[in-house]
């Protein structure tokens, strides 16, 4: 009886689950989907997941081919790995001296910070247009990647994760000699493990995904990352292929989708190797 | 039981021979933290070699003074000297102390190994050879790595944590934790420890034991210790001085017998003795004479009528007495606690709203039915006398402030 009624709630679980899980991930199956399709079966009345006739050698190397699809990837791992590193390099130390150091000003400093984390980066667009081109630097890797270094998020993420660190930890650290720096990458950032990997995963997935700023200030193929690289394809080249299309764009999510998949297992592991204590 | 202690590396060399003079100089030390005075001017000797412990309420600023001897903390005045060099304008690390934390304050992403190694490699290796992988190719860092592993290793072995170095802290035992913390500090050879509390989280039995070893270990190794506790047994048994310290200010420094049997103030003798010593209002009446809850007591000298006074007795200050006379206090007893050898008296008295509290040879409980009258006699070299301000009244105020014997 009991046993039967866990069964029942369970399942009832489950529905909602799996209901609103297909809903989500229905238009990437779709994806999927058209893209081992050959153009003939694209648009037939009647829906099918796989296709009748198998045509994803063509899609895939046409994808591959006919754009410099590779290109765009490379340059999207480029694009985000620096951004990543930089933003951590800039917002561990501010995170750390907003969180553990006393001095004049932390407080209208934070202000600030969280004021930036309200305007969304639309709003600035503009201005950092004008100003990567004052400094010579539009249509190159660093007007993909400059404006992104200082990340307030990254900063109040981290100041908040910090604040919870005891200060004896420091104190006991400060008195083995360690720098103030070396606090900060022996010590802080190692026991702030998963927000580190929170964020990674938050900035990677932003600027991987991002349209609107390199559509603003990069136009040759050779500097453009994944999704811009897409939209260029799809005007240019595909036209209404969409087979190749979407084969392309399968190929620009999949590492981000075996990237969150391999960063989850770690995330988890933090997260519980912090609670077991 | 293991060995605590290693034996090369101990004794400072015949070069260092002049530290033996001073261990901490603590003078003037003042700090607020906003509005808040939290240490009033504390000034303190610590011998080298001396085991001196801060006894003092919560709150009072013990590990605030700990943390500026330490460098953790800047004091707003005064300067502290370790080994007879001002060390205000020093970094932590450059003032040869080391600091066991309340906390213990492991790094918890570090192995017990790693915790440990982490004050020698940053001390003996550069910037660049501590750095992962590329490090270990440069000239000398194989070596001096080598050489680190292997003090820690004959550290954790002293301190019989050998086999938990590839642990991490999460996976040991409080007691387990309290031994990596030492031996992180140990693995430095500071000239002075510092111990804020090591033991507070250990489970009673522990904690005896634990007691002994931190004894033996400043027996062995023959360096200044500044040990923090609020605990009053700790206090008594490991101390070669105490220093109470009371509202940000020293109350006294001195030897765990000079500190019970003659408190230089009436908050000491509170805080020092379990169960806590007896304080009754007094006022002196006339020619040398006290009059203490319903009872007269004798004094040597004559105290100012009217000045309110307070006399302290500790429970083993009290013996039974068959009648009232001189220097006895006479109440109805309340109850009596066995403990095998003594007993405790609770025994009211008139104008205290606490009881009096005896220690009596356990012989005396036949004569002991609840609430019948009891006559104790206040042994008079023992009786204590402060003012209404608290200071214990002394011979130097010109007053003398013991009781009258009894025959004269
Ligand atoms: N960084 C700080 N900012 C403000 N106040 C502080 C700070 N550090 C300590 N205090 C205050 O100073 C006082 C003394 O603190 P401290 O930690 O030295 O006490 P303690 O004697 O060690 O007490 P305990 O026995 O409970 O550890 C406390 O009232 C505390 O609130
Ligand atoms: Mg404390």
């Amino acid at each position: 009886m009991n046993l039967s009624m866990k069964i029942m709630a369970g399942s009832v679980r489950h529905a909602i689950l799996l209901a609103t899980g297909t809903l989500v991930l229905l238009p990437f199956l779709w994806m999927v989907s058209l893209s081992l399709k050959p153009p003939a079966e694209l648009f037939s009345s009647s829906f099918k997941l796989l296709p009748e006739h198998w045509f994803a050698v063509e899609n895939y190397t046409k994808a591959l081919t006919a754009a410099p699809l590779p290109r765009f990837m490379l340059n999207g791992v480029i694009v985000c790995a620096a951004i990543l590193l930089l933003q951590i390099i800039v917002c561990a130390p501010a995170a750390y001296a907003l969180a553990k150091i006393r001095f004049a000003g932390r407080e209208v400093i934070f202000g600030i910070v969280l004021i930036g984390l309200l305007i969304p980066h639309q709003v600035l667009a503009l201005p950092l247009f004008i100003l990567c081109y004052w400094l010579g630097i539009l249509n190159t890797y660093a007007a993909l990647i400059v404006p992104f270094v200082v990340s307030p998020f990254g900063i109040f993420l981290l100041r908040q994760f910090f604040m919870s660190i005891p200060d004896d930890i420091i104190h006991a650290a400060r008195l083995d000699g360690l720098s103030e720096l070396s606090i900060v990458w022996r010590i802080m950032l190692p026991m702030s493990l998963p927000a580190v990997i929170a964020f990674s995963i938050v900035s990677v997935v932003g600027h991987w995904n991002d349209l609107f700023w390199p559509l603003l200030v990069v136009h040759s193929q050779g500097f453009m990352p994944p999704s811009l690289g897409i939209v260029t394809f799809a005007n240019a080249e595909a036209g209404n292929d969409y087979g190749p299309l979407m084969a392309g764009a399968t190929l620009v999510v999949a590492p981000l989708v075996i990237c969150f998949f391999a960063a989850q297992r770690w995330f988890i592991e933090g997260l519980t190797a912090g609670s077991v204590k | 039981m293991e060995q605590w202690f290693y034996n090369d590396n101990l004794g400072r060399g015949p070069d260092n021979e002049e530290i033996l003079l001073a261990g901490v100089s603590i003078r003037g030390v003042s700090k607020s933290f906003g509005s808040a005075n939290i240490l009033n001017g504390i000034s303190l000797d610590i011998c080298d070699g001396e085991f001196l412990t801060l006894l003092g309420p919560s709150g009072c600023g013990k590990s605030t003074l700990l943390r500026i001897i330490a460098g953790l903390e800047r004091q707003d005045c005064g300067t502290i000297e370790v080994a007879g060099n001002k060390v205000d304008h020093l970094r932590p690390k450059r003032r040869d102390v080391a600091m066991v934390f309340q906390s213990y304050a492991l790094y918890p992403h570090l192995t017990v190994s790693e915790n440990m190694a982490l004050p020698l490699r940053m001390g003996r290796l550069s910037a660049w050879r501590r750095l992962p992988v590329i490090g270990a190719l440069l000239p000398g860092a194989r070596s001096v790595s080598a050489e680190i592993k292997t003090e820690v290793a004959r550290t954790a072995k002293a301190l019989g944590i050998d086999h938990l170095l590839a642990r991490k802290p999460g996976q040991l035992s409080g007691g387990q934790r309290q031994r990596v913390a030492v031996g992180r500090a140990m693995v430095r050879h500071p000239a002075v420890f510092l111990m804020d509390e090591p033991l507070s989280n250990l489970d009673a039995k522990l904690r005896v034991q634990m007691r002994g070893e931190i004894k033996e270990l400043h027996r062995r190794l023959g360096v200044t210790f500044i040990y923090v506790t609020h605990d009053q047994t700790e206090a008594m048994t490991m101390s070669d001085r105490i220093a109470v310290m009371l509202d940000g200010q020293l109350a006294q420094a001195a030897s765990p017998q000079q500190i019970y049997a003659s408190p230089a103030d009436r908050r000491v003798a509170e805080l020092i003795g379990a169960p806590k010593i007896n304080l009754l209002e007094a006022a002196p009446r006339g020619e040398g004479l006290l009059a203490v809850a319903g009872s007269t007591l004798a004094l040597d000298s004559k105290l100012d009528d009217g000045n309110s006074v307070t006399l302290g007795i500790r429970p083993e200050s009290l013996q039974f007495a068959e009648r009232a006379g001189l220097n006895t206090l006479t109440g109805r007893l309340r109850y009596v606690e066995h403990l095998g050898t003594d007993l405790f008296a609770h025994v009211d008295v008139p104008g205290s709203s606490e009881p009096l509290v005896a220690r009596l040879p356990v012989e005396f409980a036949s004569n002991l039915q609840s609430d019948q009258t009891v006559h104790l006699r206040v042994r008079r070299e023992q009786a204590l006398l402060f003012s209404a301000d608290g200071r214990r009244l002394s011979e130097s105020d010109g007053q003398f402030t013991q009781l009258r014997s009894c025959a004269g």
